[in-house]
């Protein structure tokens, strides 16, 4: 357990908070002031049925979309309105509900996209792959193979990813983020569609991703014994709003939580 | 009938075989072509790669290099600067396509900015004339350096004519192709290009800048364009009718794959051969003259039997 870790989650030190955002698409509303925090280092379950505004909500973080209302804090930096680029820049990386992988290249030449913005030689030196170009490649792939090792996909290194079966995508694309060293993570849905065997697989990585690296991670998930043994901490969505905020045990005895998801008469 | 078949199927390969000399001459010419050609689809396959649009004025950026080249020459530049004024000209060019047409245009369909590439068609070749004239204009070789004389060579019984020029046009056409090939598959800005290509959203997520990559492969379009339009320009002359022979990259694309920049060197070289044996050794047959659209006729034949090109992306739809 790292230093982090032993601290209660709640009272580490701020890293993401959402403060009354609100999004709509012309007259859908999908997300409705909501606020909740992410302190660093914790695991962050974001939860709730069908179209509750979980996707959105990770859109919103990493800017895809840009909220009515609310303000964003990152690393005590409020703004509105974050841009993709922006936010991979600061150290925010996503995986995608429906994998987005880059279909035509092999496993590892979609992880090496991730060191992208660690790459710092210029256009000068990349137009003849010579001098400083050429070694920072050699040390962006050394880290890239850690990556690999890591992921235990050494196996499918040079398979063009859209052979791949979804469960190693899924796999490749937690690598991709993870190569941009992010310190915020986001995950949208990590193991939907998976089979038990690879649920647990990716439990573990996301765990081991927590506790060596010291990442931060947002997740959504709909696998509820997944999200209460992975999470330190759940907030719960519902048609836009936040109806529940907590530890796993706190949420799972929340009366709103159990109406939600048995669907009781709104 | 027998006549005719005979004069389809048979005497041309007896002509080609009992002069090879003249074989060899056919198939230089045909490689010459060939090789500007694939220079010329390379600029289009770079930006249907990155934005998935057919950009209908990289023709008229073929033109607008050679006419600004010239005019610079003609104004007393020496070669040298004028060459990197233009390359500063086809960055200001990119720079302003990105800011100004793709920019407002983002996420819009395809179709709709290929729209928008007639109208930049139209745009720059008022601008053309505007500051430049209509009249055709004469490449100045001599300025660039670029040779003018010809080699003549004994071989198998005969005479090859080799224009040094044509050595110069092939020779810099093969160096941009293998180098931007190189670019565009082994570095980190190739690979983002690919990204891009890809999937948008994802590109955007790992922290690639849409932005820089458009500009960077109009960039390139510009100096591949630049490049056809010096040595093309030195061995017809230079006019708006160099935007014609831009368009026969068309049937280099569909041979080749509107993706891939291997394709575009196969097919530039297939229809570059093909075009010139087909009017040395069947054009009589017709009255000459079919080169001017027999690439177009191999076009149809391929899309026929493989819409895709030879290595294009095989489009599967799931639905």
């Amino acid at each position: 357990m790292s230093a982090a870790e032993q601290l209660a989650p709640a009272s580490r030190e701020l890293l993401l908070n959402i403060e009354n955002v609100s999004l709509s698409f012309g007259g859908v509303k999908a997300i409705r002031d909501v606020s909740f925090d992410v302190r660093k280092g914790e695991i962050r379950a974001i939860i709730g049925p069908n179209g509750a505004g979980k996707t959105s909500m990770l859109n919103v973080i990493n800017g895809f979309y840009h909220p009515q209302e609310g303000t964003i804090t990152y690393r005590g930096e409020s703004r509105r309105d974050m841009r993709p680029h922006i936010a991979a820049t600061q150290g925010i990386a996503r995986t995608f509900q429906n994998v987005a992988l880059f279909r035509g290249m092999t496993t590892l030449d979609n992880i090496m996209t991730g060191r992208t913005l660690k790459m710092k030689t210029g256009l000068f030196w990349h137009l003849f792959r010579w001098g400083p170009a050429e070694t920072e490649e050699l040390e962006h792939r050394e880290q890239v193979e850690r990556i690999i090792d890591f992921l235990e996909i050494q196996a499918i290194r040079k398979t063009p990813v859209g052979r791949l079966p979804y469960g190693l995508q899924k796999r490749v694309e937690l690598g991709r983020a993870l190569a941009m060293e992010p310190e915020l993570l986001l995950l949208d849905e990590p193991m939907a569609g998976m089979n038990l065997e690879e649920k647990e697989d990716m439990s573990r990585f996301i765990l081991d991703v927590s506790s060596q690296f010291g990442t931060t991670i947002a997740l959504i998930e709909h696998d509820m014994g997944v999200v209460m043994d992975l999470s330190d901490r759940v907030v719960v969505l519902d048609y836009g709003q936040k109806i529940a905020d907590g530890t796993p045990d706190e949420v799972k005895s929340n009366q709103d939580v159990i109406d939600a998801y048995l669907g009781v008469a709104h | 009938m027998g006549g005719l078949l005979y004069n389809v199927f048979i005497d041309p390969f007896m002509q080609m075989g009992s002069a090879p000399d003249l074989l060899l001459q056919v198939l230089w010419e045909g490689f010459v072509s060939g090789t500007l050609y694939a220079l010329i689809a390379l600029g289009f396959v770079l930006i249907f790669k990155a934005s998935g649009v057919f950009n209908f004025a990289q023709g008229i950026m073929v033109v607008f290099g050679a006419l600004s080249l010239v005019g610079l020459i003609a104004l007393g530049v020496p070669a040298i600067l004028a060459i990197v004024m233009c390359i500063g000209i086809m960055a200001a060019l990119a720079y302003s396509v990105e800011k100004l047409v793709l920019r407002p245009l983002v996420n819009q369909e395809p179709i709709i900015l290929f729209m928008a590439t007639i109208g930049l068609n139209f745009f720059l070749i008022g601008l053309g004339e505007l500051v430049f004239g209509g009249e055709p204009k004469v490449m100045p070789t001599e300025q660039l350096g670029l040779p003018t004389g010809s080699w003549d060579f004994d071989v198998l019984g005969g005479l090859v004519i080799i224009q040094q020029l044509d050595v110069a046009a092939a020779a810099v056409a093969c160096t941009l192709v293998a180098g931007l090939a190189i670019f565009f598959n082994k570095t980190r800005i190739g690979r983002a290009l690919r990204a891009v290509a890809d999937d948008h959203q994802a590109a955007l997520s790992v922290g690639i800048s849409l932005n820089q990559i458009w500009r960077i492969v109009w960039f390139s379009a510009g100096i591949v364009a630049l490049a056809t339009g010096i040595m093309w320009g030195a061995r017809s002359d230079v006019s708006f009718a160099l935007s014609i022979v831009a368009l026969k990259a068309l049937p280099v694309l569909i041979l080749g794959g509107f993706t891939s920049i291997p394709g575009a060197i196969v097919g530039g070289l297939i229809i570059g051969f093909g075009e010139k044996i087909a009017e040395f050794y069947w054009g009589p047959l017709v009255g000459g003259s079919i080169e001017s659209w027999f690439p177009y006729f191999l076009a149809l034949i391929f899309l026929l039997f493989r819409p895709q090109g030879l290595f294009g992306e095989k489009i599967i739809d799931r639905v």
